[in-house]
């Protein structure tokens, strides 16, 4: 998250909350009440708050897959209004990373897993960074630029 | 979260506030104990009411679609607005789930 040059983080967050499905829709609430000083369109903010479900959902269901563990939200904004998203578990990793991010792609064929949850992520967002270690976990990076409307409605200052 | 109607062989379901993962699984069972009834040739999804839906949404309806489809039914959607469109048409809903 270190910014080049003469782009500076203007504000932060970190989350941690245990792996459990009941946080899906919490997380999603959390990083929608981040972003608001940004001042987002509905548009920016539901597809945040998609692409964040798809990785907090991610975490919870493949990468601890029903066993104890904490998933991390760790957010910022810089100068720039780019908006960054971390969702970090400690749960068994990804084997192929770019086979996961294939559309379709699940390993959990009996559940009715779409498999789109990378795909939906990339759609939604600027820029998705993926990096995994087997039985470390995974971090998942979503990059957006929000604000683009600031000329139309000028921000508070 | 969900509503329904059934008319002779048709079985209308409308869902309503945030269809995620956790979401999905509950409606799944729910929606299926209408779906099994073997007289259930046709099934509507309407989705105008949904808040906020992630890919779940697209393995519950392709896994109701199966179920249907077996017995020689078929489903379809409605009421999707742009998001929800997005994810059906990049996920290949519509190819085998009627849009209405």
């Amino acid at each position: 998250m270190k910014g080049e040059s003469n782009v500076k983080i203007i504000n932060e967050m970190r989350l941690d909350f245990p792996a459990i499905s009941e946080n899906e829709g919490f997380a999603r609430m959390v990083v929608s009440g981040f972003m608001l000083p940004l001042n987002p369109t509905m548009e920016e903010l539901a597809d945040v708050k998609t692409a964040v479900s798809e990785a907090v959902t991610n975490a919870i269901v493949h990468g601890y897959g029903g066993r104890r563990g904490t998933v991390r939200l760790h957010g910022a904004y810089t100068t720039e209004n780019l908006l960054y998203i971390d969702v970090i578990d400690k749960g068994r990793g990804i084997a192929d990373i770019e086979s996961a991010r294939q559309p379709f792609f699940t390993t959990a064929e009996g559940e009715e897993r779409s498999g789109m949850g990378f795909t939906v992520m990339e759609s939604f967002m600027d820029q998705v960074e993926v990096k995994s270690a087997l039985g470390e976990g995974t971090t998942v990076r979503l990059i957006k630029r929000v604000d683009q409307r600031e000329a139309a409605l000028p921000r508070r200052s | 979260m969900f509503s329904y109607e059934v008319r002779r062989n048709a079985l209308t379901v409308w869902l309503s506030g945030e269809l995620d993962d956790r979401a999905a699984a509950r409606l799944r069972k729910e929606i299926d104990a209408l779906v099994d009834d073997a007289r259930v040739r046709r099934l509507i999804f309407d989705v105008s009411e949904l808040e906020f839906m992630d890919s779940s949404g697209i393995g519950l309806i392709i896994g109701r679609y199966k179920k249907v489809s077996k017995r020689g039914g078929s489903v379809a959607v409605t009421g999707q607005d742009r998001r929800i469109d997005k994810l059906f048409q990049m996920s290949g809903v519509y190819q085998v789930v009627e849009r209405l």
